[in-house]
């Protein structure tokens, strides 16, 4: 169109200024030579359905009138010089900003989708609605962390240098806002001393609050106490509570060494305020100390141990899934039910149930699979479908034919080490015949290029110089097989972790070792063979130790999930430690639990019970066991594919205050028999000690249940006797997630609770049927004289004495305290170290009874993930004998920690290999005299060629 | 010990400078030099490491070969 001229966004679409700038120049340019009759010079012409390119068709986007502002009466405009418009609110606001005018010219600039080499952004993604058909749903939407504003006295949101544990953890953080290093946010400097401020939002009665416990802020501030001092040396540490309640496995342990070695302070007190001093932006904490009295001290840096909340989208989803929730906006479910909510097909697990550490969320989530595996047994495998493969290349008669990709990992690797120059220097390597570098080799469109590079090139071998083969080695060598190369000819070199972020500073000496590390990993990369797994059938049956409570139950869920169990139990009766229990602190009846699940058992016709039965003798591996079982005077033996140990613990037995020499001295379990047994008329005075025996020399632990089991006797008297005077002497009361109301129902109830310190234990005294306690009060700063008609022990749990033996025969760890250890505390709480041992219940450590039923569901399902496999594959880089060479001395068999050497006596003598147990140490090929032992893909031929590349 | 960085520009100046073959498990001190990777912290660049998936499989000769032929040491981490 002659005589219109356009320029901007409006023509090109989202630009820059200068380019803004440009065209506008450009347009007045060709506007003065039109005017002057010239030739158009230095333009383009623009298409008409180019100006003002409009994203969605014109029909496309419904119109709404604009949101009305809202003006003040001109009456009230002539009083004042108020605003005028009173703006928008928040609703508005967001109203106006969704009507969406198709003006063509978003603020959307899509500079991004330019620099985004692998084009994986698109601006023009909607959001999608999608169905799915499932048989069970498991909720887990999380919590959310307590809003420090609402607790203003703590100054969050008004003093800079007073953070949420939730920002000081970004802060302790190698990725975090200061890299790591721990500073004041005010002034960037070191602080010399920092404050944890305990029950932020917890155990907090007021509107704003919660009044249960969030269970995890007294070990995580713990943590981040001991995480700042390794950052700043010489840092004073002091977390400031009202009970720490370390109650988890291990848990104690830590808190000691916090105090003890790291010299973390612990403050029992209620901090009252926080304020900040204008000059230094330091704060000041009031707070009332233990006996009463106010103190005040000053810190660099607060840091609010915020409790955990319900997730914002809990009450949405309950109504959506018809599920109900408890008076604190959690889905908590029924106590001897965890994981399942009031609606059938759907389970719940995580802090979305209640506030609750990692292992514990871990174990709930296998608990809410394991009753999703039972009602979907039927339909296991249904919706899965094998990868195929191309046919392996054999590459035996080639000569090695290296490709070498070196990945820049974004500016990770590249912004150190000289990456076009590594791969130069890989290219020119002897037997290389293809590098290259890519940004990241790990991305979808890279590991394309990959296969296609070596069928180009008809690579044999493959090196990828990038990060560290424990995270990226299982990609590439997929795409060795989907390149029709066996897997095992591949070598990674770690030029990010072992290089690029450790000599950061040193570019050139970097570089160099990169290339090394090419040239290492080439030379053994040339050495390697194809390596070819074997399999073996699994025994799809599985054997549960324990007939308890956690034992019953993972049985149960077995058989529920459609396997045959074996229910191994040393004593006559099923049951274990709950036969003691008549109720819980909840009102539950754990005997009609009991009796329900017994009745399950014997009906079911999957699962075989063998009670009086001892475990004598466990032989087999992984798959395939063989364990003998003595029952009376017959040996039975058992072929299984999975263990599950669920072997429980027992009441500890105290060694103090009179117990056994005075017949009113009791353990907590003896008197709930008592209650129950209604044999307590006449007694008025009742006093119970707390962590008899633990949380001290002998038995270092917390045993987490019995905070609750005293509160949960003492209440009971109370409901049944209001008058009887109850007085619980504690060192701290651990009555750690909802329990909280708990400990104040009894508070209310007028039980009366006084702490004591390992220091300063009761003494107690006898003088006839009469006992006198004398204990310090640490508010009144005095000693108290206290009668008591019965003297009640919280002693704690024990392990069995027959975990040694077990720990032997199943070849599992036990942890300084004589429990049985976990493959890892936090991530996998219910596996062994070794594949085919799952663990629940008292034997893993004290837990409450609810704890013990998840934790064996958990066990349960992590068993079928084994149990549900046709066969087992072995592990590849396992060992292998040179028949040849072996003398048969047997020392491989001597040094395999897992049972995976053995010698065959029938053929000659010769050691050979189980391959599905080697996990591939190695350790048979060190001591092996003859050099007949080898490990596929750590041959020795191969560690020597890349000693041998590494001088050069 | 010199600090990082002057640790490469001495090589010109004829300064000795070993080098040292690390022979790493898998599973804990590979990781370990993982973590220091991760955790950026910076050490000199005279170690070459080769993984192995236990120190029990270092083989004497995996120590000796490379120390006969040159190599100023060997660091076993396991």
């Amino acid at each position: 169109m002659p005589g219109v001229f356009a320029g901007g966004d409006a023509v090109t679409g989202p630009k820059t200024v200068i380019e803004a700038v440009a065209a506008g120049k450009l347009a007045a340019e060709s506007i003065h030579q039109y005017l002057q009759g010239l030739e158009l010079k230095n333009t383009f012409k623009v298409s008409e359905e180019k100006v003002a390119p409009l994203r969605f068709a014109g029909d496309e986007i419904p119109r709404f009138e604009p949101e009305p502002v809202s003006c003040a009466e001109p009456v009230e405009r002539a009083k004042n010089f108020s605003e005028v418009s009173a703006g928008y609110t928040l609703q508005q606001a967001k109203k106006e900003a969704e009507r969406c005018l198709n003006c063509g010219v978003c603020s959307e600039c899509l500079e991004c989708t330019k620099v985004c080499l692998p084009a994986a952004i698109d601006h023009s993604m909607s959001d999608e609605e999608i169905e799915l058909a499932a048989g069970a749903v498991i909720l887990s939407p999380g919590f959310e962390p307590f809003d420090a504003r609402l607790r203003q006295e703590f100054g969050w949101g008004i003093y800079p240098n007073v953070l949420t544990s939730i920002q000081f953890e970004r802060m302790l953080s190698a990725s975090g806002p200061f890299q790591g290093h721990l500073v004041r946010p005010s002034d960037k400097t070191e602080p010399k001393k920092i404050a944890f401020i305990q029950c932020i939002g917890s155990r907090d009665s007021t509107d704003k609050g919660s009044e249960y416990c969030s269970a995890v802020c007294c070990m995580y501030a713990t943590k981040q106490a001991i995480i700042a001092q390794e950052h700043v040396p010489g840092l004073e540490t002091a977390i400031f509570y009202i009970d720490v309640r370390a109650f988890g496995k291990d848990f104690e342990k830590y808190y000691d060494r916090a105090r003890l070695e790291h010299g973390v302070r612990y403050e029992k007190c209620i901090v009252s305020t926080v304020r900040e001093l204008q000059q230094e932006k330091t704060l000041r904490i009031k707070y009332r100390k233990a006996n009463g009295k106010f103190a005040e001290e000053d810190f660099d840096l607060v840091v609010l141990s915020v409790g955990l909340r319900p997730s914002a989208s809990a009450g949405e989803l309950a109504g959506r899934t018809g599920i109900k929730l408890n008076e604190y906006g959690f889905c908590q479910p029924d106590e001897f039910k965890p994981g399942c909510t009031s609606k059938e097909g759907v389970f719940v697990s995580g802090a979305f149930c209640g506030p609750k550490d990692i292992p514990e969320t871990v174990v709930e989530s296998s608990a809410a699979a394991a009753h999703a595996s039972c009602l979907l047994s039927t339909a296991r495998g249904s919706l899965t479908a094998a990868k195929e493969y191309p046919p392996e290349r054999d590459v035996s008669d080639e000569e090695p034919s290296v490709g070498v990709f070196v990945c820049n990992c974004g500016i990770n690797i590249g912004g150190i080490i000289n990456v076009p120059e590594v791969v130069k220097y890989a290219g020119g390597l002897r037997n290389v015949k293809y590098a290259e570098e890519f940004l990241f080799t790990c991305s979808q469109d890279n590991i394309q290029k990959i296969k296609e590079r070596i069928i180009e090139y008809g690579l044999n071998r493959l090196v990828v110089a990038s990060c560290t083969p424990r995270t990226h080695a299982p990609l590439f060598m997929s795409s060795m097989r989907e390149a029709g190369l066996n897997p095992h000819l591949f070598e990674q070199a770690n030029i990010r972790e072992h290089s690029a972020w450790v000599h950061r500073d040193q570019p050139a000496a970097a570089t160099e070792k990169a290339k090394e590390l090419v040239s290492m990993s080439v030379a053994k990369a040339c050495l390697l063979e194809p390596v070819a797994t074997s399999f073996i059938e699994v025994n799809r049956r599985a054997l549960v130790a324990g007939g308890g409570m956690a034992g019953i139950t993972a049985a149960l869920s077995l058989a529920g999930q459609g396997f045959d169990v074996y229910l191994v139990e040393k004593e006559k009766e099923l049951g274990g430690n709950a036969r003691n229990l008549f109720y819980t602190i909840q009102g539950n009846n754990p005997q009609v639990l009991l009796g329900r699940l017994v009745n399950q058992l014997q009906e079911n016709p999957r699962i075989t019970v063998l009670t009086g039965a001892e475990i004598k003798e466990v032989s087999g591996y992984v798959g395939n066991y063989r364990t003998k079982v003595k029952l009376g005077r017959e040996i039975r033996e058992l072929t299984h594919g999975v263990v599950i140990m669920a072997i429980g613990a027992r009441e500890a037995r105290p060694e103090e205050y009179m117990y056994g020499e005075h017949p009113s001295v009791l353990t907590q379990t003896e008197l709930e028999h008592k209650i129950v047994g209604n044999e307590l008329p006449g007694v008025k005075n009742i006093v119970m000690i707390q962590c008899v025996g633990s949380r001290q020399e002998g038995r270092p632990y917390c045993s987490r249940i019995c905070c609750s089991h005293a509160i949960k006797n003492a209440l009971k008297i109370k409901e049944i006797n209001p008058a009887a005077n109850v007085f619980i002497l504690y060192r701290d009361v651990r009555m750690y997630g909802f329990m909280e109301k708990y400990y104040k129902k009894a508070r209310s109830k007028g039980v009366i609770f006084i702490r004591y310190d390992l220091e300063n234990k009761p003494s107690v005294t006898a003088s006839g049927s009469h006992l006198t306690l004398q204990v310090n009060d640490p508010v009144l700063g005095e000693q108290v004289s206290l009668d008591a008609d019965l003297l009640v022990l919280s002693t704690g749990v024990a392990p069995r004495s027959d975990n040694e033996k077990l720990s032997w025969l199943f070849k599992v760890a036990l942890t300084a305290d004589r429990f049985f250890a976990e493959a890892h505390m936090k991530l996998r709480p219910v596996d062994f170290a070794a594949d085919g041992i799952y663990l629940c219940g008292l034997g893993h450590s004290p837990k409450l009874l609810g704890e013990s039923i998840a934790q064996a569901n958990a066990a349960a399902v992590r068993a079928v993930t084994l149990l549900s496999k046709d066969r087992l594959e072995s592990l590849g880089i396992v060992a292998t004998v040179d028949e040849d060479c072996c003398k048969g001395c047997g020392l491989c068999v001597a040094v395999c920690a897992y049972d995976a050497r053995y010698l065959d006596r029938e053929n000659g003598m010769i050691a050979r290999v189980h391959e599905v147990l080697c996990q591939g140490c190695g350790a048979c090929v060190a001591s092996c005299p003859s050099g007949a032992s080898q490990q596929k893909g750590f041959a020795k031929q191969q560690i020597i060629a890349m000693a041998d590349a590494a001088l050069g | 010990m010199q600090p990082a960085e002057a640790v490469f520009e001495s090589q010109t100046e004829q300064e000795f400078e070993p080098k040292i073959i690390a022979l790493f498990c898998n599973w804990c001190t590979y990781t370990g030099a993982d973590l220091a990777g991760t955790s950026r912290i910076q050490y000199p660049p005279n170690i070459r490491i080769i993984r192995v998936m236990c120190t029990g499989s270092v083989d004497p000769l995996y120590i000796l070969k490379p120390i006969l032929e040159g190599v100023d040491g060997v660091l076993v981490g396991g």
